[in-house]
């Protein structure tokens, strides 16, 4: 599982980590992506860093279904100690190769409990 | 016990790469494997031999060095990370046009797949710096 805890453009961390991810997934693994805290601003809708003169990763979160990424866990009390709520996020989907692949949201929300028996099941977690 | 570890942080500025070090050293010391140790983000910056620290000061990179040549540790620093922020090998500087190459002895540059797998083959994965 990759744990991602930073704003978006504000360090390399979230670009490095999705290249982790990618990779890890182009490796057979099962693997997960967890945001919390201010990683949670990564997933938000209308990002534009053009004035920043910084690369926009926002993009490659749509790209991670068909990498088979498929499990965005996202810390519901991190949504709402900063104002937002799933609407807010972008509408990230895979497509379920069982089941005439059909779409389904990549995105779930889960409680700061849930999250930590998630994190006791993982074999190998990188926070980012 | 077979141990993989990971470096986040350049040399100096956060202590990250100091206990790395020093974890490194322990798990050896105590008749454990390490498997590999891979630098990434700014970790990159443990395996330019370019570094020149004062003489009363610890040489980071040097000390990674030694611990290389005399364990045969497998230090790897990766491509991308690397690319962004000027490490280089021969290869890679010849590929990339530029003049020079600046990695310390002991330390390769290899793809993010060496971190994967340092993660699937070691029993423990531990990762230094933010």
């Amino acid at each position: 599982m990759y744990v991602n805890r930073h704003a978006p453009h504000g360090t390399i961390y979230p670009l490095e980590g999705l290249e982790v991810a990618l990779i890890g997934a182009a490796f057979d693994q099962d693997v997960s992506m967890a945001f919390i805290g201010d990683g949670v601003f990564q997933l938000t809708k209308g990002q534009d860093t053009a004035d920043l003169g910084i690369k926009n990763c926002a993009p490659t979160y749509g790209a991670l279904g068909d990498y088979e990424v498929t499990k965005l866990y996202v810390e519901q009390e991190s949504l709402d100690e900063r104002g937002l709520e799933l609407n807010d996020l972008m509408n990230l989907t895979w497509e379920d190769e069982q089941e005439d692949w059909a779409e389904k949201p990549s995105i779930r929300l889960v409680s700061r409990a849930q999250l930590s028996d998630l994190l006791e099941q993982q074999d190998v977690i990188l926070n980012f | 016990m077979k141990f993989s570890v990971m470096v986040n942080e350049g040399p100096y500025t956060h202590q990250a790469a100091d206990t790395a070090y020093h974890f490194t050293r322990a798990v050896l010391d105590a008749g454990h494997e390490i498997f590999r140790v891979f630098f990434y983000h700014d970790g990159v910056h443990n395996g330019t031999r370019m570094t020149t620290p004062p003489q009363d000061d610890r040489h980071i990179v040097d000390r990674w060095s030694e611990l290389a040549h005399d364990h045969d540790i497998d230090l790897v620093v990766c491509v991308a990370a690397a690319q962004r922020r000027g490490i280089l090998d021969k290869d890679e500087a010849k590929r990339n046009g530029k003049d020079g190459d600046n990695i310390a002895p002991g330390f390769r540059i290899s793809g993010l797949g060496q971190l994967i797998e340092a993660g699937i083959e070691a029993d423990r994965l531990l990762v230094f710096g933010d």
